[in-house]
């Protein structure tokens, strides 16, 4: 378990070790969705909005 | 094997099939493509050497072009584009069903508020009104009324865009607070399980209770026929059942003696997440062998070729 900034409110958050490029997570403190841009050192960025064709 | 996954955005479902494929110690190029283009002589996405590609896109339109493109280049690639363009689209979806001869919903398209109320009138209420592209249950109406149906009628015309102009009108079925999601590779069924839900819409992304199903010997058969009816694939079949009495009582997880089912749509990039949680079956290592036949077949195809 790693931990690096969040983009948003720079809170804290926790990584897990088998993180992947494109997995997203969330904030503890703001709540905020983030993509997982890069995972050696971990990088963060805002999650795209939900677009109305994704699904199944 | 060496095989790519396209993506944009890796939920579970891709971690578990990346985890999966990573033990077996097969290669795997990961593809954002949202990262690349596609031109119409090749593609910034190394996709060369790849024995195969697994469409996990969550995107629809993504999903649809990407696909296309690396069929036309010859990269063998599943599932086949022309699957993905079936099942995209909720109207291709039924007509392909009963063009098979599979039991589905009785279903109009109309292209105007005027048809589309013609068609809600006819069907009685309650019946439903669904994009043509869509899922987890999002922008699909259940009607009640005359009113609401001019209303939703008039919003979908007034501020969708225009796939919302393409009215896609159902007739309700009387589900007995389930519906049956099966996964399946070429129409062999990998795992079922039924969705339970107070809520008309019985979608695990909206929160339906998941628990293993029993597929009986009809269910099985429409599975297969479904799946050969939008050309094979990764797909996950949904059907309802029908024909269930009001005071029937289902064992959970078993079909109900007499009832029969209507299939309602089929969907060409599954999630299988609830599905793992719901069932024993090891799903990703189902799927992953289904992907190492298919690279094997598409092989031996470009060896005879």
């Amino acid at each position: 378990m790693t931990e690096t900034e969040c983009v948003e409110c720079g809170g804290e958050v926790s990584l897990h070790d088998d993180l992947e490029v494109g997995e997203i997570v969330d904030c503890g403190t703001c709540g905020a969705e983030l993509e997982v841009i890069d995972v050696n050192p971990p990088v963060l960025d805002r999650a795209p909005e939900l677009e109305e064709d994704w699904g199944e | 094997m060496k095989v790519g996954i396209l993506y944009s955005r890796i939920r579970r479902d891709e971690k578990l099939l990346l985890s999966e494929l990573r033990d077996r110690g097969h290669d795997v190029e990961k593809i954002d493509v949202r990262k690349h283009q596609f031109s119409l002589d090749g593609t910034t996405a190394p996709v060369d050497d790849l024995d195969l590609v697994v469409d996990r896109c969550l995107s629809t339109s993504r999903s649809l072009y990407a696909t296309r493109f690396l069929d036309s280049y010859g990269v063998p690639v599943v599932n086949d584009p022309e699957t993905a363009d079936v099942c995209a689209d909720k109207a291709k979806n039924s007509l392909a069903l009963q063009k098979a001869g599979v039991p589905t919903p009785k279903t109009d398209v109309a292209f105007t508020k005027e048809s589309a109320l013609e068609s809600i009138e006819k069907f009685g209420y309650p019946c439903v009104l669904k994009p043509v592209v869509g899922s987890w249950g999002r922008l699909m109406a259940k009607i009640d009324t005359r009113d609401a149906a001019e209303a939703i009628l008039e919003h979908k015309a007034t501020l969708g865009h225009y796939e919302h102009k393409v009215f896609y009108v159902q007739e309700f079925v009387d589900k007995p607070g389930r519906d049956i999601r099966v996964v399946a590779t070429d129409g062999e069924p990998v795992a079922a399980m039924v969705r339970s839900s107070d809520h008309w819409l019985t979608n695990a992304a909206k929160g339906a209770e998941t628990r293993e199903f029993a597929l009986d010997d009809r269910a099985r058969e429409l599975v297969e026929t479904a799946s050969d009816a939008v050309g094979g694939g990764l797909l996950g079949v949904d059907l309802m059942e029908v024909g269930v009495p009001a005071d029937a009582e289902a064992e959970p997880g078993e079909p109900v003696d007499g009832a029969d089912y209507t299939v309602h749509e089929v969907n060409h990039t599954v999630e299988f997440k609830a599905l793992t949680d719901s069932t024993p079956t090891d799903v990703p290592a189902r799927v992953v062998d289904w992907l190492e036949a298919k690279a094997e077949a598409f092989d031996e195809a470009e060896v005879t070729a």
